[in-house]
């Protein structure tokens, strides 16, 4: 608990910090775009924490966007199936994804690294070879679908936009709810049910796990299916809001994006610790960081450089602390 | 340089003082235990001195001082005569103390030569690092001519048997001009025939008046090459043996010391009716050797033996760790198919692993995470665990097994090593076990915690737990079994059926005797 304030702390100075600089950072259009932002990197990075949570990696998130993307506007604007059909199918791709990864990775007993580094290729020649490298938009339809994305709540309670200004103004974007349930949810699977313990047993010591009678190959089976489904669900929020798929381009580094807010969020990548809350807060950071350098008028270039360094600068000051206070205790 | 007088073989200049190293009053405490306490003695030059004494006696943490691992808390140590301070690795290689580890420490993707001279390699030029190649190999082919070794120094270590590379941790030793060399129970892994050649070296060695610090459990291989023998006790001196006083009994009885019946002896039933019936188990480590035992109600049975026995095996193959090759379990007399230690578990079986930081606890987290981890899929309702049930659990455990800790929320790796086999033990004792599987059960913890450990399993046995223990301690053997069954190379040795044929003679006998 003591790290998510720290992790919540580190947010707030940035944005403080921010804000003082440039008022506009406060501006309710701002805040909504660096929410929606959050919600759809968020979903990405919950996926992300179950599979580092079992000390492992997931490499290939950023082509499952890709290529689920891709899967999803092809079979609804090329092969013209139904919305629900479509939905089931991406679901089942995802699952299928993630079965796969968490199969080789335990039965065949390869290393996360390398079959999520092959995923990341496959996916994205999948991706790409399905549209042939064209860029294929949902066009002007969908506006169920593109709710998902585009809507917000409670905004959209009232009909025909009336809402009033001020509500308009601070209603949550969609992504960002749908993140915020999907955490509730996955906060109750990790900390609540015996599969989330399984889960921290088995990323704090396989062997000890393995020992006292948890299936751990299954469990991990199960992160890579949950990094997988997470990842094939925001790839279709993600392609609703842009409204087009780009194949060579849809969530193209977006893996790093993740694996980036659970660092910072606090998950070991050496498994079994983290918390649902400290990586929605990582996220945060990671996507505050990258509105602040865009309304402060850095330059854009730096963009990476400046995220980097204080990814790296807030989780190098987290280790010196933590070995500090190892220190401490150990004296005293 | 030293180097070129060994590797030329001219003796080193006749020292008319006598002993080499001189220990004298070392004591060592870690939290909670003193490891040593006011040891004295010394090696002399070109002889064989073998440490020997009980698992926990304090040899290790003797050899670590002097190797530069741990600095003695009081006491000092000198060589030729001239006090010095070991406090480095790199310090007592300076002084000629060199190592060869019970493990070996190769680095084996890299060749004989490089692995002798790895971190000194002779090198051509100083500046870029390049290595002198052809001194590399011609240095390290006479090293190992010295030491009888066949081979091309530019064979690879991981295409050499075991015993091969343990000579390559010899030559590594020489090569630093060891003047005395430590090894740590060379012999545990290696054949007899290897062990004739080992000690042909070993006489080498001395000849060329290099002095050895032997550590073993081998009582025999110690008749054979010490020239004295040094018995440590619960970190203490127990005994020192010349030459002629060098035997079997007088090795034994030190090291024991105390009278066994004065130190635990249990009594409780042992009911006739069969718990666990083994039939023709083979194991994936010995598949050529089925094994067949019974184990009673409430009944302890030890399994002795020397390390890699096959005890720890035998275990994990009837916990499902390792699935066995062939055979048949029955337990309570139904037939008991395990895939794996969940269906151990389900069956009312328990393992307390011998290597409890890998195997037995998740040291980072608490103490309730550890008590609960095994039973959660009972501890839970719609999957949910129900916290304040393990909590209970927990509680339950901590005041039964007397763990010492602030709170249940305290992490495992904060306690002391008793504690933590305690924690162990209470991830299963929570379950109600039929069948206790424990592989070293006391091994690095002090005396009082093993003391409770014990009568912790006589008190389960009396409740009609069946406790299969494997151990190499002889005291526990001897102090705790109502049975033993001592295994040597896979196979069933003999069985010692009552107290009176349970002697540490006998153990040693059946465990050492050759097929």
């Amino acid at each position: 608990m003591k790290r998510v304030m720290g992790i919540a702390a580190l947010l707030l100075v940035i944005m403080a910090f921010s804000a003082v600089i440039q008022p506009v950072f406060l501006d309710p259009y701002n805040l909504k775009n660096i929410l929606r932002w959050t919600g759809l990197f968020g979903i990405l990075s919950l996926g992300e924490t179950f599979v580092i949570m079992t000390g492992g990696i997931d490499l290939s998130v950023g082509s499952v966007v890709g290529f689920i993307g891709v899967l999803t506007v092809y079979a609804l604007k090329v092969l013209g199936i139904s919305i629900p059909m479509v939905l089931v199918l991406a679901l089942l791709a995802s699952i299928l994804i993630g079965f796969v990864h968490g199969i080789l990775i335990t039965k065949i007993k390869l290393q996360p690294f390398i079959v999520t580094l092959c995923g990341l290729f496959i996916y994205r020649g999948l991706a790409r070879f399905l549209l042939n490298d064209n860029t294929q938009t949902y066009g002007n339809g969908f506006t169920g679908l593109k709710f998902l994305s585009a809507g917000r709540l409670p905004a959209a309670f009232w009909p025909n936009h009336s809402a009033p200004p001020f509500v308009a103004d601070w209603s949550l974007p969609m992504p960002f709810v749908i993140m915020l349930i999907l955490g509730v949810g996955l906060s109750i699977f990790l900390n609540r049910t015996i599969y989330g313990r399984y889960i921290l047993a088995l990323g704090k010591n396989e062997s000890a796990a393995r020992f006292s009678g948890i299936n751990t190959d299954r469990m991990t089976i199960i992160a890579y299916i949950i990094s997988a489904v997470c990842a094939g669900f925001a790839a279709i929020l993600f392609s609703l809001d842009l409204n087009t798929v780009q194949p060579s381009a849809a969530g193209n580094m977006y893996e790093l994006y993740a694996i980036a807010g659970c660092v910072v969020g606090g998950v070991s990548l050496k498994g079994g610790e983290g918390s649902i809350l400290g990586v929605i807060i990582g996220v945060a950071i990671v996507r505050v960081l990258y509105n602040a350098i865009n309304i402060l008028g850095i330059a854009t270039q730096l963009e990476f450089a400046v995220i980097g360094f204080v990814i790296l600068i807030g989780v190098a000051a987290d280790e010196l602390i933590r070995r500090f206070a190892r220190h401490r205790t150990k004296r005293a | 340089m030293n180097r070129e007088t060994i590797l030329n073989g001219s003796a080193a200049p006749a020292d008319p003082e006598p002993c080499l190293l001189e220990v004298k009053g070392v004591t060592k405490r870690f939290p909670g235990v003193t490891a040593l306490r006011d040891v004295s003695f010394n090696v002399r030059r070109g002889e064989v001195l073998a440490v020997i004494g009980e698992n926990g006696a304090g040899k290790s943490t003797l050899m670590k001082i002097l190797g530069g691992v741990h600095a003695p808390d009081q006491g000092e140590i000198a060589l030729d005569g001239a006090r010095v301070s070991i406090d480095s690795v790199q310090a007592a290689t300076a002084l000629g103390i060199a190592f060869v580890h019970q493990e070996l420490n190769n680095s084996d993707n890299l060749d004989i030569a490089s692995n002798i001279f790895l971190g000194r390699e002779p090198l051509s030029s100083r500046t870029l690092g390049l290595i002198d190649r052809k001194r590399l190999y011609q240095d390290a082919d006479a090293i190992l001519g010295r030491i009888g070794m066949a081979c091309s120094s530019r064979t690879l270590v991981r295409d050499l048997a075991i015993s091969s590379q343990q000579m390559v941790e010899i030559a590594k030793a020489i090569s630093i001009d060891a003047r005395i060399l430590i090894m740590d129970e060379p012999t545990s892994s290696i054949s007899q025939h290897e062990t004739v050649q080992l000690f042909k070296v070993m006489r080498e060695m001395k000849a060329q008046g290099i002095s050895i610090i032997y550590i073993s459990h081998r009582l025999g291989e110690i008749e054979e090459i010490a020239d004295r023998v040094l018995v440590l006790r619960d970190g203490q001196v127990s005994g020192r043996l010349e030459r002629p006083d060098i035997g079997y009994q007088n090795m034994i009885r030190p090291m024991i010391g105390r009278d066994i019946e004065s130190f635990y002896h249990l009594e409780h039933t042992v009911s006739r009716e069969p718990r666990l019936e083994v039939q023709d188990l083979r194991v994936p480590s010995h598949p050529a050797q089925p094994l067949s035992f019974t184990l009673h109600v409430g009944e302890i049975l030890v399994f002795a033996g020397l390390v890699g026995a096959g005890r720890t095996e035998l275990l994990h193959a009837l916990f499902g760790v390792d699935r066995p090759l062939g055979g048949r379990i029955l337990l309570d007399g139904k037939p008991l198919t395990i895939r794996g230690p969940k269906d151990a578990i389900r069956a009312g079986i328990a393992l307390v692993p011998e290597d409890r930081k890998q195997n037995g606890l998740f040291l980072e987290k608490a103490i309730e995470f550890n008590v609960t981890i095994a039973g959660l899929d009972t501890h839970q309702k719609l999957k949910l665990i129900q916290f304040d049930r393990c909590e209970a659990i927990t509680d339950g455990m901590v005041a039964t097994l007397n763990i010492r800790a602030q709170d249940i929320q305290q992490l495992a790796q904060t306690l002391s090593g008793g504690n933590q086999q305690k924690v162990v033990l209470g991830k299963w004792l929570s379950l109600h076990p039929r069948v206790l599987l424990m592989d070293e059960p006391t091994r690095g913890i002090d005396v009082a915690a093993k003391l409770e450990i014990y009568r912790l399993m006589e008190a389960l046995a009396q409740t009609g737990v069946s406790i299969l223990v494997a151990s190499s301690e002889m005291l526990e053997v001897i102090g705790i079994a109502d049975r033993v069954i001592v295994m040597c190379e896979g196979r069933f040795a003999g069985e010692l059926r009552t107290k009176d044929e349970i002697t540490e003679e006998s153990i040693v006998q059946l465990s050492t005797r050759e097929n």
